[in-house]
């Protein structure tokens, strides 16, 4: 099998508890960019991880190029010529581009040299890069430009991408996968994980599915429909979130001219938003992440005060108020990051229920917490939302992502919200549990509650959202009809390619 | 008052003496943290570096001696310090504290026997012509080698984060234990290779104060230089050059006051001891509220190897 450039034969690797692969065999040749298609979970992870000699097999060997591969440590798995961009980031925000860059490559040669290689290789493949600014200033795009330039200075033969799209906009998209189609044409192998099913048709010319550690099948995406991969991946067929009719009534959420510095060194400002949100009515706000997502949540939830006059709830200003306040009002909200912020990690379920709950279920009598309603309360969220846990006494870490994010989310609709706030609900999250909770989202609109669904996921904005708005550098874009936005006018709204040039192909 | 007292000499010359023992035990915890380590038993390694130093230079009738045996103490010290905070994951700051209890309690029961004994003090170095320079001569150029060594080695650990590979790697681990173990680095090691200079500058600073500067053994020698030298290190904002900003202007205060105080200054004596305190954290607090703070990012968290 001469054409192989790496093959997987039997690899396991078992956690305590848990099988991440069981017996996973698949080959990656020359010069093609295979796929690996899998839910949160199913053990693409562990296998990359593995192959980039960061965690070591229980069973199974690999060959690379014909020879046996069995890497002890990622700077073996990078001298023999397979480099990674992660999913997360392993950049450095304080140093600048080119020490991050070094520090990601076996032998780097002297920092003027490098420079100069760094600014030869982003001209070749159109991804504009100064090398000596610092990371921390990036955006998310810029930051991927620096892990992909530093796998590309190694000259790899393998080179994997765990879940490069995720942070881009649809015209970042698309020069990425330029720049990937002209490496494949210079015969580099990529191994390209994610769980966007049609950009693997577009792209990938093999895709491996996994599930729950186990490899489901080896196809040809390109003949395969969307709706098979995901059938692969997910075991069964589950159905879409549905809306159903309701006309949007008053105005319950007005945002007017709110601007706010930022909050951190590499925070990002609120520059001038102004929107107005209806009863009934889900408004989505996209944008790629750190373009203020976060201090848009945290001045609308009334953890940063906001200048007077430029948060209204109904016809009362609460730019002032501080999130107790805001609750008591109707205004809720449940942040992106479920561990530490939507939820006390070391805290059971009910105590975290008491936490945002205590004022509008009556758990307090007097100032001492009715352990009893909380109880119930909390009982009521795991039930109505199929949370999965042994019971409400269990402390919040020890939910799996799906499950603790049904529950903070669950925990604020059942508090019957007048305005409903949330940052990336369905991040991390399996496509069933997705689709459930974008479901309650619509069913808590349809009663009348005001909506705003902050996402990087678009496909999950087109899918519940009635208008869309886009953050791009902490300012908000006009807002739209979703009705008849196409994906280009999206993209545009989202900043556009942020400077980035087509590859020179 | 008669200022006139006051020799501009002598008292730059005592100036220098002063700020290297704060200097020497800076500059190693200020390596440490970069590292993304936060280590509070400075006091306590450096007052285990000056009895070890003194008992041993007592014994040999050999300073340098000395000033290698307390380096090895204080590097031992922060190896117990490693070895709960990196392996077994213990709280930094509650370690770091113990650290300092242990390092006090250890250093009377072996400085005991030593109380009021004599010590070999290292000689002043007779340096060709420049020693000789009328003024500046004996101001800069009649000190004893640990002075110019602990000026060589800020020097030198400037250079080693700035231009090296190994010091480029010190600070990713620093700003992101988790990056830094995804690429394939020894994020324990390096920070355990971090702990153990810092507790050998330690060592070092502590042995200066009881084998130049006093020069015996008294209990409590280091009267919170430890304290004083992470102060610094967190104003001067994980910069070496003002790290040794910070220490001389300690250094330099302290011996103005006393220098104030001999000479009859109208102040209270109470106020002129507190000064040096104050005045070296008033001139960092402005130099760190100006400027970038640049604080490593992962300093003070535990890192485990999850995967």
């Amino acid at each position: 099998m001469a054409d192989n450039l790496l093959s997987l034969r039997g690899l396991t690797k078992a956690y305590p508890g848990v099988i991440a692969n069981d017996d996973v065999s698949f080959d990656i040749r020359h010069g093609e960019i295979h796929a690996l298609l899998g839910e949160n979970g199913a053990g693409k992870s562990t296998l990359v991880k593995m192959i980039y000699g960061l965690v070591k097999p229980d069973k199974g060997e690999m060959t690379f190029d014909g020879v046996p591969f069995a890497p002890a440590k990622p700077s073996d798995a990078r001298s023999a010529g397979v480099a990674m961009v992660f999913q997360h980031f392993s950049l450095f925000e304080a140093l600048d581009v080119a020490e991050n860059v070094a520090l990601g490559m076996e032998n780097p040669p002297k920092p003027g040299d490098l420079a100069r290689q760094i600014r030869e290789v982003s001209e070749t493949y159109g991804l504009p890069l100064d090398p000596t600014r610092t990371v921390g200033t990036l955006s998310a795009g810029e930051r991927q430009r620096v892990e992909i330039i530093r796998c590309l200075l190694q000259d790899p033969r393998l080179l994997i991408m765990d879940e490069p799209t995720s942070v881009l906009t649809p015209q970042e998209v698309e020069i990425l996968f330029k720049t990937l189609r002209k490496l494949k044409a210079e015969g580099t192998s990529i191994l390209y994980i994610s769980h966007k099913l049609e950009e693997i048709r577009s792209l990938c010319d093999h895709a491996t599915i996994l599930r729950l550690g186990q490899k489901v099948a080896t196809c040809t995406p390109a003949e395969t429909t969307a709706r098979e991969l995901a059938e692969m991946m997910v075991g069964a067929s589950f159905s879409a979130p549905e809306a159903k009719p309701h006309s949007p009534g008053e105005v319950a959420l007005k945002v007017d001219g709110l601007s706010l510095p930022a909050p951190g060194a590499f925070g990002t400002p609120l520059r001038d938003v102004s929107f107005e949100l209806c009863a009934g009515e889900v408004l989505g706000i996209g944008g790629v992440a750190g373009n203020g997502q976060d201090e848009l949540l945290a001045a609308l939830s009334g953890e940063r005060l906001a200048p007077a006059a430029s948060v209204w709830l109904g016809p009362r200003d609460v730019s002032r108020e501080g999130p107790i306040a805001r609750r008591d009002a109707g205004l809720l909200s449940a942040p992106e990051e479920r561990l530490g912020h939507a939820a006390a990690p070391n805290m059971s379920l009910i105590e975290n229920a008491v936490l945002t709950g205590a004022r509008r279920q009556g758990m307090l009598n007097n100032g001492m917490i009715q352990w009893g309603t909380a109880r119930g309360f909390a009982e009521q969220v795991i039930r109505t939302f199929d949370v999965r846990t042994p019971g409400p006494g269990t402390a919040a870490r020890a939910l799996s992502g799906g499950n603790l994010q049904k529950y903070v989310i669950g925990r604020e609709i059942l508090q019957a919200p007048e305005v409903l706030v949330v940052n990336q609900p369905t991040w991390g999250v399996d496509a069933a549990a997705a689709a459930a909770i974008r479901q309650a989202l619509l069913d808590l609109a349809s009663q009348g509650a005001a909506i705003l669904c902050i996402s990087q996921d678009l496909d999950e904005l087109m899918e519940i959202s009635d208008r869309f708005g886009a953050l791009n550098e902490g300012r908000l874009s006009a807002i739209r009809p979703v009705a008849g936005l196409s994906i280009d006018q999206i993209g545009l709204m989202m900043g556009g390619a942020h400077d980035m040039e087509v590859a020179h192909v | 008052m008669d200022l006139s007292a006051i020799n501009p000499v002598l008292l730059v010359a005592s100036v220098m003496v002063s700020a290297t023992p704060i200097l020497l035990a800076a500059i190693g915890e200020m390596v440490v943290e970069k590292s993304g380590v936060l280590n509070l038993g400075v006091e306590g390694m450096m007052i285990t570096g000056a009895v070890v130093g003194f008992a041993v230079a007592v014994n040999s009738t050999s300073p340098g001696l000395g000033f290698v045996a307390a380096a090895l103490a204080g590097a031992l010290l922060s190896l117990s310090f490693g070895f709960l905070t990196q392996y077994l994951l213990s709280n930094q700051v509650a370690t770091g504290l113990g650290l300092t209890l242990v390092g006090l309690g250890l250093s009377s029961l072996i400085g005991k026997p030593y109380e009021g004994m004599k010590t070999a003090t290292l000689p002043k170095l007779d340096i060709p012509v420049l020693s000789d320079l009328p003024v500046v001569g004996r101001m800069l150029f009649s000190h004893d080698i640990m002075v110019y060594l602990s000026l060589a080695l800020v020097a030198a650990v400037w250079a080693f984060l700035k231009y090296t590979r190994a010091g480029l790697i010190l600070r990713a681990v620093g700003e992101s234990h988790d990056s830094a173990h995804a690429l394939g680095y020894k994020v324990v090691r390096v920070r355990l290779l971090a702990i153990l200079f810092g507790g050998a500058c330690a060592g070092l600073g502590g042995a200066y104060l009881s084998l130049v500067r006093v020069p015996q053994w008294t209990e409590g020698i280091t009267a919170g230089a430890g304290w004083i030298a992470l102060a610094i290190v967190v104003f001067a904002s994980w910069r070496a050059g003002r790290v040794a900003v910070g220490a001389y202007l300690f250094g330099g205060i302290t011996v103005l006051q006393l220098n104030l105080q001999a000479a009859g200054a109208a102040v209270p004596v109470a106020l002129l001891s507190a000064s040096p305190y104050l005045i070296t954290i008033l001139v960092l607090v402005i130099i760190s509220a100006r400027g970038m703070h640049g604080a490593p990012a992962s300093l003070g968290r535990p890192f485990h190897a999850s995967t």
